[in-house]
């Protein structure tokens, strides 16, 4: 918890009201779910043939006794070890339920330098270019919000309502398919990039006006005091100390924008879903090639996730005591 | 800047208030305020809650807007022109209740980053400057901290230094150890009267009667939005003529022994 307390509550999983109703949840829905029958629970009952009415309640009874049990076994274990656990326990049974699929390894081998040198070259390139631009959209867009200009609050005001309120697939074919009758012909790369940095530069025009507003007004009072002008206030005091504030929401974005990006596959970039779908369609393995491009998205955005951190404690420095 | 002005500057006193009047909506915060302040005066403001002492110095360096009347600052007329402001903002320093440090920034970089970009120094010479003046508040030592690790009145002492360090002519300071645990209180007391001792032309809005009584070369008293009396200390405190002025007092003083 963020700010532990020094009470001992009784874990709430330790609870017989909370346990016994979960464990019998459990039991019926696997129960009702016919879990004997799963692909992955086959490993499990090593190759025992399966019959009779009451097999399936047994298998269910088991599953429930077995998560049950490593429920209990895990809260027995210190806070750092309980996540740990948990996380290997929750990645095995993903990778269980994947190989139940009965996946090509061979196809994913042969396949995946392709994704990797041209798919996620590309989604990376897209990303991180619409990143730098829809940043510089957003922080116009906020200092435009909270400017005492009347055009430019217009102008920011109709730019978010607009690009926040229409599907980010419509902008996506509206630059492609719409510029071009005013005579502006836009390559399929830079019209996916336009699109995703002006959707993302509306959402996060938000998030920096109200880091910039957090800042308390005090602040601004001892900048103009000592004679700073509007410029150095906003980027030596103000902004330095709105970051703490807009960096997780925005460390937010950019994860969703590397997936976004996968939308401009529908005007044909050869970025790292339309290559997934479009591979995985000359051998019909379409899950081999989802799953792969899945799991590139998933560290992709773990690494994000690990700069974020470091951003962080780099603009938190000063309130440690 | 202009040769009038640069003439202006040597014979005009470093404050001039005159018929100043201020309203929020209808709320009227100053009501014709008249003041003039002397080279090297240190003056108390004191009153009520609510009376406009704060407004009253917040409107010198345009932190406040006011409607009518005229301030000057060593001879600079204040309008809403930006050499204007800009001028009297760096003949000003402030310090306030809440010491407003940049909390992102040092200490030693919360006094050398306006030096910088304000009065235009190199780095080394904006660090050389800003060290001088942690040492004139005796604190040079924690340079190298940010603000959050420090104490109240370490932490305002800073503030003095900041504001000190960009050598104005003259300090305002709004309730300056109305923040403070009142152990603290007596080592930012100390700083102003080692601030006075230079010679600082000096205003300070405080509620620290006995500290005021023996730092003060003048003190008035306001009352809604009025300044209802002006005097030397010992004739503001034994001698009060205003009634208003003598509740204060026995509002304020009651129980303290500095009287």
């Amino acid at each position: 918890m963020h700010f532990a307390d020094n009470i001992d509550y009784p874990p709430l999983l330790r609870r017989p009201v909370v346990f016994l109703p979960l464990l019998a949840i459990l039991f019926v829905a696997l129960l009702r779910a016919d879990a004997a029958h799963w692909a992955m629970v086959q490993p499990l009952l090593g190759g025992l043939s399966l019959g009779g009415p009451g097999a399936n309640a047994a298998v269910a009874l088991g599953l429930t006794a077995l998560i049950g049990g490593n429920v209990y076994l895990i809260l027995g274990l210190k806070l750092r070890w309980q996540v740990y656990v948990v996380w290997i326990e929750l990645a095995l049974l993903l990778i269980v339920f994947f190989v139940s699929f009965d996946l090509s390894w061979e196809f994913i081998r042969r396949k995946l330098w392709l994704l990797v040198s041209r798919g996620l070259v590309t989604t990376l390139y897209i990303s991180a270019i619409s990143i730098v631009c829809a940043s510089v959209l957003a922080l116009a867009g906020a200092i435009a919000k909270l400017s005492s200009n009347g055009i430019a609050m217009g102008i920011a005001n109709f730019y978010t309502s607009f690009f926040r309120g229409i599907p980010l697939l419509m902008q996506i074919y509206i630059i492609y398919l719409g510029l071009p009758q005013l005579g502006v012909v836009i390559d399929a790369v830079p019209a996916g990039i336009v699109a995703l940095s002006l959707c993302y530069g509306a959402y996060m025009t938000e998030i920096f006006r109200g880091g910039i507003e957090s800042v308390p007004v005090g602040q601004w009072e001892a900048a103009r005091a000592l004679g700073l002008k509007p410029r150095a206030i906003m980027t030596r005091v103000i902004l330095p100390q709105a970051m703490r504030v807009i960096i997780p929401p925005t460390g937010n974005q950019f994860i969703a924008m590397l997936k976004d990006s996968s939308l401009v596959s529908v005007i044909g970039v050869w970025e790292l879903m339309y290559l997934a779908r479009t591979e995985g369609q000359t051998e019909f393995r379409h899950i081999e090639m989802m799953l792969t491009a899945s799991m590139i998205y998933w560290v992709l955005s773990g690494t994000l996730e690990l700069i974020q951190a470091r951003i962080e404690r780099h603009f938190g420095q000063a309130h440690v005591r | 800047m202009s040769v009038e002005v640069v003439s202006a500057e040597a014979a005009a006193p470093p404050l001039e208030i005159r018929g100043l009047c201020k309203w929020y909506g209808k709320f009227q915060a100053l009501d014709g305020i008249d003041l003039t302040i002397a080279e090297g005066e240190r003056l108390v403001i004191c009153g009520p809650s609510g009376s406009g002492k704060s407004t009253l110095i917040r409107t010198v360096n345009a932190l406040e807007g006011f409607q009518s009347g005229e301030i000057r600052v060593g001879g600079i007329t204040l309008t809403r022109e930006p050499a204007s402001v800009e001028a009297i903002r760096r003949r000003v320093g402030m310090v306030f209740q809440s010491f407003n440090l940049f909390p992102h920034l040092t200490v030693l970089e919360n006094c050398a980053l306006p030096l910088r970009l304000v009065r235009g120094l190199s780095r080394a010479a904006a660090d050389a400057q800003a060290m001088r003046y942690l040492e004139h508040v005796r604190i040079p030592e924690q340079a190298a901290k940010y603000p959050a690790q420090l104490s109240g009145g370490q932490q305002q002492r800073v503030a003095i230094a900041r504001a000190v360090a960009m050598e104005p002519q003259m300090m305002l300071l709004d309730e300056p150890t109305s923040a403070l645990d009142p152990e603290m209180v007596k080592e930012v007391l100390d700083t102003m009267v080692r601030l006075a001792a230079d010679g600082m032309t000096m205003v300070v809005v405080t509620h620290e009667m006995g500290f005021a009584r023996e730092f003060a070369t003048r003190v008035i008293f306001m009352d809604r939005g009025k300044i209802v009396e002006d005097a030397p200390p010992e004739a503001f405190f034994s001698n009060p003529r205003e009634d208003r002025t003598r509740a204060f007092l026995r509002q304020v003083l009651r129980g303290d022994g500095a009287l």
